[in-house]
């Protein structure tokens, strides 16, 4: 176990430091306390909890139609993904019909989702990793010029760049505005080759090897049992994607590759995600061409407070956010808000990792594992 | 391993009821034999992947711990659950057969007041350390006031 507590602390070489609560590689505020010989992390305490809004308590006291859009605070770079768990787990227990139309733009906004939060992903991450890839803020820039492009289609869509509240049970809220189409395929075409323009720089850049390749490698039967989930599980050579293992949302209807990589290191990483860049417009090319005609939800829009109720029971839905699993495990008692709501964030999950894998790893390492993993603070801490 | 094999096994064990649905395959389990019931998920069923614990407040019938965990390779998923009966809320953990149990089960701590015996770090995850009260608990109005806040 690599607490800190736990070490012994007779040598007198240990140096005990602080990463965060404000480190800028943390994306969020996140405190390790590293515990170093030398360079050499030897253990690490993770500090989470700073952007604790206590979003289960508040869901319980919140109706079926209003936390939709509270739903976006927890992953807030992608907050269509724990938007659509949320009202799948209600419609999953009242058995809500979703009309076709309305799976399709569900599918839709997630997989644009996907790209927007991966260029965040691949921006920051190489800005950690800084000044070795020739001014890592170049990537960045790149990086968050394209992911505009995606909130400026969200934006015309919903009203809203960041937080949405697009889903609603029973369907989504807003049909695609007139001339969306063919602005969002300019802009996926743009994107599909300024991906070619990231790795060619990326890729032959030998910083970005030597910092990247078998570093913070987590093995498959490790990530299983922590229950790392999304681009890392694929990473370390596990073959599963809740869209092609449990297709919710019409998922099935859509070609896609799953990419898996087998060296379960930061470059792995990076592999899996450039892949699904690809396969994520490849699935938003495919809903464009075969969106049917129809009402966009089984029920009218939102009058009141009381107009959901969900039978009692219960229901876990989980799709698969940029992040890996997203979890809404839900309990419902009848009435028009739940009786408990458990977020299953996959940052969360994931940031679980860092306790097992960085002791051993030198410090300038521990950013660029971190940047790797990808934590949303939103989602760790809920 | 399928799901209806897999329910035959679970309703094998001794203690154990199963409950209806094959997806997810679920445990109702005695709180003695929650980690033993884990243990046998993980290497008879080849649940390998630690999905969530949570626990559910049932007010006057006690806290109930839920536990989600999959077999990747079938999609075999199963639900293990274990009443503690009222004012208990002392539980096995689940630490010793899934690591990822553990910054979850500190959370089950912080939230619900949750004694897991044989967490190796059972302390405050999310909320502060001087935090009085568990906020998950049905007990714990949403308002409480927390001086010198309101």
């Amino acid at each position: 176990m690599a607490d800190v507590r736990a070490l012994d602390y007779a040598g007198s070489e240990r140096l005990t430091m602080n990463m965060g609560p404000q480190h800028p590689s943390a994306h969020g505020v996140f405190r390790a306390i590293l515990t170093l010989e030398g360079e050499t992390v030897v253990g690490v305490d993770a500090v989470i909890g700073y952007l604790h809004r206590c979003h289960e308590k508040l869901a319980e006291t919140l109706a079926y139609v209003q936390y939709p859009s509270i739903a976006s605070k927890t992953d807030y770079v992608a907050a269509m993904s724990s938007e659509l768990a949320y009202v799948m787990a209600a419609e999953r227990i009242g058995q809500f019909e979703v009309p076709k139309r309305a799976q399709y733009l569900r599918v839709l906004v997630n997989e644009l989702q996907r790209i927007a939060s991966h260029c965040l992903w691949l921006g920051t991450w190489c800005m950690d990793m800084g000044g070795a890839l020739g001014g890592g803020a170049t990537i960045f820039l790149y990086c968050i010029r394209e992911r505009e492009l995606v909130l400026d289609l969200f934006e015309s869509l919903v009203g809203a760049r960041l937080l949405y509240g697009f889903h609603q049970v029973g369907g989504v809220r807003y049909d695609l505005p007139a001339g969306w189409i063919a602005q969002c395929r300019t802009t996926i075409e743009l994107i599909e080759q300024r991906l070619n323009e990231y790795e060619s720089m990326l890729e032959d850049n030998p910083f970005f090897t030597m910092r990247t390749k078998g570093v913070g490698v987590i093995s498959s039967e490790l990530a299983r049992d922590v229950g790392v989930s999304g681009p890392l599980l694929r990473a370390s050579g596990v073959d599963f994607d809740l869209r092609r293992a449990q297709p919710y949302s019409s998922y099935e209807d859509f070609e896609f590759r799953v990419p898996v990589e087998t060296a379960g290191d930061c470059h792995a990483r990076y592999l899996v995600r450039m892949v699904e860049f690809r396969e994520a417009i490849r699935i938003v090319r495919q809903v464009l061409d075969g969106l049917p005609e129809g009402p966009i939800s089984s029920r009218p829009g939102v009058k009141s407070l009381a107009q959901v109720k969900v039978p009692k029971g219960e229901a876990y839905a989980r799709v698969e956010g940029p992040r890996g699993e997203v979890g809404c495990y839900l309990v419902a008692d009848g009435t028009n808000k739940p009786y408990r709501m458990k977020w299953r964030g996959a940052s969360f999950s994931n940031l679980a990792i860092l306790p097992h894998i960085l002791p051993g790893v030198s410090v300038a390492d521990v950013v660029a594992i971190m940047g790797s993993v990808d934590p949303v603070f939103g989602e760790v801490d809920r | 391993m399928s799901p209806e094999r897999a329910r035959e096994l679970l309703a094998a064990v001794a203690g154990v009821t199963v409950g209806d649905g094959l997806a997810p395959v679920v445990a109702h389990v005695p709180a003695a034999a929650w980690q033993t019931v884990a243990a046998f998920a993980k290497d008879t069923l080849g649940c390998t992947f630690f999905s969530f614990v949570t626990a559910i407040d049932w007010k006057a019938d006690g806290l109930e711990v839920v536990a989600w965990v999959d077999n990747l390779d079938t999609k075999l998923s199963v639900q293990l659950r274990t009443k503690l009966g009222p004012g208990n809320s002392v539980c096995p953990s689940l630490v010793p057969v899934y690591r990822g149990a553990n910054w979850m089960e500190r959370e089950g701590f912080d939230m619900f007041g949750l004694q897991f015996t044989g967490h190796p770090d059972l302390r405050r995850i999310l909320l502060a350390d001087d935090w009085e009260g568990h906020p998950l608990l049905k007990s714990y109005a949403v308002d409480t006031p927390h001086p010198p806040y309101r």
